[in-house]
């Protein structure tokens, strides 16, 4: 890990080591918060904050760390951070994080920050891990606006509540698909994404844990 | 160093520093930003009372909503005796102060509902409602009123709007659920609570409201259509809701003593 350079730790994350679709995690926020584009910006804004900050608080206390108690210290510099990312909200978006309800109190238990600050902020110099964290928050909002667009602009017609394709039910003609509005449909979408990124970057493809054998045909006399 | 840094009495230090260090930083945020979202939570209330007498403007600014909502008067009513009763008798100064939501669970400020009568599905109902009106040039021109209850999956918290002759329907919005976006969660849908307006609550008795939520849309000769409102397709349990909590609020063990007070001048 040593020999990284600032600009690979924070774009690597991006695209060929993504939080979401390469190590799967943080799944559930993203189903939760990606119906709409804005609602999606703001928490996206929100976990880049936290996985920042923490993996930084983090690595400036490391040395001081006593090992018998380390992943509850990080818990606390998380928890403490989401609660103030929490309380801005609701001070100066107060209509957005209505919206995302629970969700913020919920970045906590977002396994993307404690894996960075676990993984990477106990061991680096504290800018290197800030980038490495912003990095991840990175990552893991690029998956979820791309999810969003698609989930708002099929199930709702709007892009950022702007309409664009005019739905039925308010006079228009374009069918919305409901579906693309219930929390399973980003599963599908997450799917197609972690396909195509695959594709291009096959390297991220896992090696199969077993192969079948190729079938025999045994005479029995 | 790494003895030293693993020790008990050094875990504890740690452990001590760190939970003082966060517990200022939070308390911090907290007290700095509390008159902020104080404010935030007061102007979400009064865009949503707004919403619902339609007299809210898109794309209003914070000013201009408190500008209007000024006009608005903020009365407590006895949900019982249908008349208006004085902030202390609920503990606070200002109207404006009483949560009527957090009354229904103080045994003293509420009552059970039987199960039978509970049509809204509320289980507690406060014994003090907060209603606001609005007069212009010394006439009574709209109420509103909160209501709420049971739709599919959460309760449905929102405002009716009368008309002055407590009878027409203004509006009706709803600012907090969590129906099935796309199916219940139509409910917000512009269009559809385009139909409340000017629908007529009661027929002769002015205690059994008699709105109904009907499959199939509402055609211009329907019988009763004046109380009748197209159910939201895909939704029935949440329409059903709708239905029985309008029905609840405005009947005789909700507003209806007290707008038949008003009606009479004797409140």
């Amino acid at each position: 890990m040593a020999g990284e350079s600032a600009k690979q730790v924070l774009f690597e994350p991006i695209f060929s080591n993504n939080p979401i679709a390469l190590q799967i995690l943080g799944i559930c926020s993203a189903l939760a918060v990606t119906t709409s584009m804005s609602v999606s910006i703001v928490m996206s804004l929100a976990v880049i904050a936290v996985t920042g900050f923490s993996s930084l608080a983090v690595s400036l206390v490391r040395t001081q760390i006593p090992g018998s108690i380390r992943i509850i210290v990080q818990m606390t510099i998380i928890a403490s951070l989401v609660i103030v990312v929490d309380q801005v909200l609701k001070a100066y978006a107060y209509e957005i994080s209505k919206q995302l309800s629970v969700f913020v109190g919920l970045i906590i238990t977002n396994c993307i920050v404690m894996g960075r600050a676990e993984g990477f902020a106990m061991n680096n110099t504290p800018g290197m891990s800030f980038l490495d964290g912003i990095g991840n928050g990175l990552g893991y909002s690029i998956i979820l606006l791309f999810v969003a667009f698609f989930r708002e602009l099929l199930g709702a017609g709007s892009l950022f509540g702007v309409t664009l394709l005019s739905p039925v039910n308010e006079g228009g003609w374009y069918v919305t698909n409901g579906l693309l509005l219930l929390p399973p449909s980003a599963f599908f979408i997450i799917g197609l994404a972690i396909w195509a990124l695959r594709t291009w970057k096959p390297e991220q493809v896992e090696e199969e844990d077993f192969k079948m054998s190729a079938h025999k045909v045994k005479e029995a006399f | 160093m790494a003895k030293a840094k693993d020790s008990v009495s050094r875990t504890i230090m740690v452990a001590l520093v760190l939970s003082i260090f966060f517990s200022v930083v939070v308390s911090t945020a907290a007290v700095t930003l509390r008159p902020a979202q104080i404010k935030n939570q007061n102007l979400d209330i009064k865009s949503n009372i707004l919403s619902a007498a339609g007299m809210l403007e898109p794309g209003a600014s914070a000013d201009e909503i408190e500008n209007t909502f000024e006009r608005f008067d903020v009365r407590l009513v006895d949900l019982d005796t249908g008349k208006y009763v004085e902030p202390a008798t609920v503990g606070v100064e200002d109207p404006m102060k009483y949560d009527m939501y957090k009354a229904a669970s103080d045994p003293d400020l509420s009552t059970n509902i039987p199960s039978s009568e509970d049509k809204a599905g509320i289980k507690r109902r406060p014994n003090v409602a907060k209603i606001y009106t609005l007069s212009e040039n010394g006439e009574l021109t709209r109420v509103v009123l909160p209501v709420h209850g049971y739709g599919l999956w959460s309760t449905l918290y929102g405002f009716m709007s009368l008309e002055g002759d407590l009878n027409t329907i203004e509006g009706l919005g709803f600012y907090s659920h969590a129906e099935t976006p796309g199916l219940g969660g139509e409910v917000d849908n512009p269009r559809w609570k385009q139909q409340w307006v000017g629908k007529e609550l009661y027929a002769e008795n002015p205690t059994e409201p008699q709105i109904r939520l009907v499959k199939g849309g509402v055609s211009a000769d329907a019988r009763n259509k004046e109380h009748k409102i197209d159910a939201l397709s895909g939704a029935t349990l949440t329409s059903r809701g709708v239905q029985q909590l309008v029905n609840y609020w405005m009947g005789d063990r909700g507003f209806a003593p007290f707008l038949k007070n008003l009606r009479e001048g004797e409140v």
